[in-house]
């Protein structure tokens, strides 16, 4: 048991679960993979002790399932994977998105493509922020950067789920799950009342409902898509987020986020400490992206640069955000790989030269 | 009391025109359960899972709370609903191309679990809604789009007996396979099919009743001689009665 208002030493992985059971979920459903095992094996004991549902599922498509049975009663439900089996939860995540169900998955991404390997990436961006499955949707993705972010970010995707009735992906990696930090446990703000009038729990006094995603009149799969549509600007307009430092006189914008933004975070620091105005954009959801933020930044600054542990993902993103007004640069390490201080440091030094 | 001398709608039956063919099992099995709800009176209590096949849109025909799947995963979605709410009557309705193709692994770890759950399952020996093609169940020569000279089973396998399979397992209470090709088996049918029920709201565990359904259309037969294949094909291949009764 963890108390309220404490600072405890807790990993990544750990922190998710403890997100989890603060937001009330009542159900997770999982299956063994490095390196999120320590989610299914603490969420095993956490839920337990609080007499939640807990299943070991014989797969990811299995786990994901059984999250989409326990959301359409109204239930808060999650399951979690790296990068291979969230692939296998596609399928589940587009029906969910098809049915307007609510749920959260959480990404620890290892290696890839393939098995890959189990040190942490960030090769599975477009999976998340494209939808990911079959057909036109999109999936909320929030991006933690620190354990305390693994626990906060968690208990925020319950709440942006519900508010929307929408699957959320908790976007994180090896790293971040595997590392211990010191968190603090805050007062649960978590908003448990979203109104629920659409599900499935027998009825009684009421019409019978069915949760669906299957619209075969004439038009009425368009009609629903736009729906969708409409659900995705009203996200777009209030939930992009992205955290900013020393924006106000930089000449170079470093865009990071996740585990490869904390090691910007330094070089930031360094090359201040050089008297080089850098600034970083750290990104916190990545659909929505802040593309608001990044297309004021670069009314002003003329160079980005785009870090991230793949072969550059999020940088389409960033270039569509700036829109031709300044050049994005790109430095990537895919594979488990993790970009180094000093190379951030030089290529920045490169770029302003 | 119900003038068992006229034709009635159960309650758990909507006022809608179903899409099924002529001569097909499912309309007959949509109302055995439909009838058994009524009887047990849980119909505001019932929460169903409807599958990808031909009874996909079961959710318009039955008039209680019912919610789609994806294709074979039905006992992993009725898992979900029934851990959270152990109290309600949780079904699945799955096809054979459903439950022992594609959702083989979902259909073997949910009866393995024990789930308190009742699965009606749907035999028809081919996939109907994509146009007749080869099932797990097919029987061997049987013809069908995918097997045009017959099923070989050097190539394609021999037809698969999952309520035997289910049977082994120590997490299964109740299996049972019937059929819906004349009044008795019907009668019969729903015998099973209640006691499935019961097993459940009970808290018995899992219980599955198999049912070899006609499909004239898949079978490219009259409903005429679909009956007659039952009898004369089907079931020597897939043997009547209580499989397992724990």
């Amino acid at each position: 048991m963890i108390r309220i208002m404490h600072k405890i030493l807790i990993k990544g992985n750990h922190a998710v679960v403890e997100g989890g059971i603060q937001a009330g979920c009542m159900a997770y459903y999982g299956y063994p993979i490095t390196p999120q095992n320590e989610i299914t094996a603490y969420m095993a004991k956490r839920m337990g002790e609080e007499g939640r549902v807990f299943i070991q599922s014989e797969s990811e498509i299995a786990a994901i399932n059984m999250v989409f049975g326990s959301s359409l009663t109204g239930a808060r439900t999650m399951t979690s994977s790296s990068s291979p089996g969230i692939s296998l939860k596609q399928e589940g995540i587009s029906y969910m998105a098809g049915c307007e169900l609510p749920g959260v998955i959480v990404n620890v991404q290892r290696g890839g493509p393939g098995l890959g390997n189990i040190s942490g990436a960030q090769g599975d961006y477009f999976q998340s922020t494209r939808g990911g499955g079959h057909g036109d949707y999109r999936t909320i993705v929030l991006a933690p950067y620190s354990v305390q972010e693994m626990f906060d970010f968690t208990i925020k995707a319950f709440d942006l789920a519900d508010k929307y009735r929408i699957p959320v992906i908790l976007h994180t990696d090896g790293y971040l799950g595997q590392m211990y930090e010191p968190v603090l446990v805050k007062e649960l703000k978590s908003d448990r009342k979203t109104k629920k009038d659409w599900i499935l729990d027998g009825c009684k006094d009421r019409k019978p409902r069915m949760i669906r995603s299957l619209l075969m009149d004439e038009g009425e799969l368009e009609e629903h898509n736009w729906k969708l549509n409409k659900l995705y600007d009203k996200i777009k307009m209030k939930e992009a987020s992205c955290q900013t430092c020393f924006t106000e006189d930089a000449v170079v914008a470093i865009v990071s986020y996740g585990t490869s933004a904390r090691i910007c975070e330094s070089a930031v620091n360094i090359l201040r400490g050089k008297g080089i105005k850098a600034c970083l954009i750290r990104p916190t959801t990545l659909w929505p992206f802040p593309e608001k933020t990044i297309s004021t930044i670069a009314k002003k600054v003329k160079n980005f640069l785009v870090v991230e542990m793949s072969l550059g993902q999020m940088v389409e993103d960033v270039k569509l955000a700036v829109n031709g007004m300044s050049r994005v640069h790109f430095y990537g390490s895919p594979g488990g790989g993790i970009p180094e201080t000093k190379v951030v440091v030089k290529k920045v030094k490169e770029i302003i030269k | 009391m119900m003038d068992k001398n006229k034709i009635y709608r159960p309650e758990s039956l909507t006022d809608v025109q179903n899409i099924y063919c002529s001569g097909c099992g499912h309309g007959i099995i949509h109302r055995l359960v439909a009838e058994i709800i009524d009887e047990l009176e849980i119909r505001e209590k019932t929460i169903a899972v409807a599958p990808v096949g031909c009874a996909v849109f079961a959710y318009f025909y039955w008039n209680f709370d019912v919610t789609e799947a994806a294709h074979g995963r039905p006992p992993a979605v009725a898992t979900g609903i029934k851990r959270i709410l152990p109290d309600r009557v949780v079904f699945t309705y799955q096809g054979d191309g459903d439950l022992a193709a594609i959702g083989t692994a979902e259909i073997i770890h949910a009866a393995n679990r024990g789930e308190n759950i009742t699965v009606v399952f749907v035999n028809n020996a081919v996939y109907g809604m994509t146009g007749g093609q080869m099932a797990p169940t097919t029987l061997i020569k049987q013809k069908t789009t995918t097997s045009p000279r017959g099923r070989n089973p050097r190539y394609s396998g021999f037809p698969i007996k999952i309520s035997e399979a289910l049977a082994a397992l120590d997490g299964t209470t109740y299996i049972e396979r019937v059929s819906v090709h004349n009044v008795k088996n019907v009668i019969n049918a729903k015998r099973a099919l209640k006691k499935a029920f019961k097993i459940q709201i009970e808290g018995k565990g899992f219980s599955m009743v198999e049912f070899l359904a006609m499909c004239p259309v898949g079978w490219a037969m009259s409903s005429e001689d679909s009956v007659k294949w039952i009898e004369e094909k089907m079931i020597p291949e897939y043997p009547l009665g209580v499989i397992k009764d724990a």
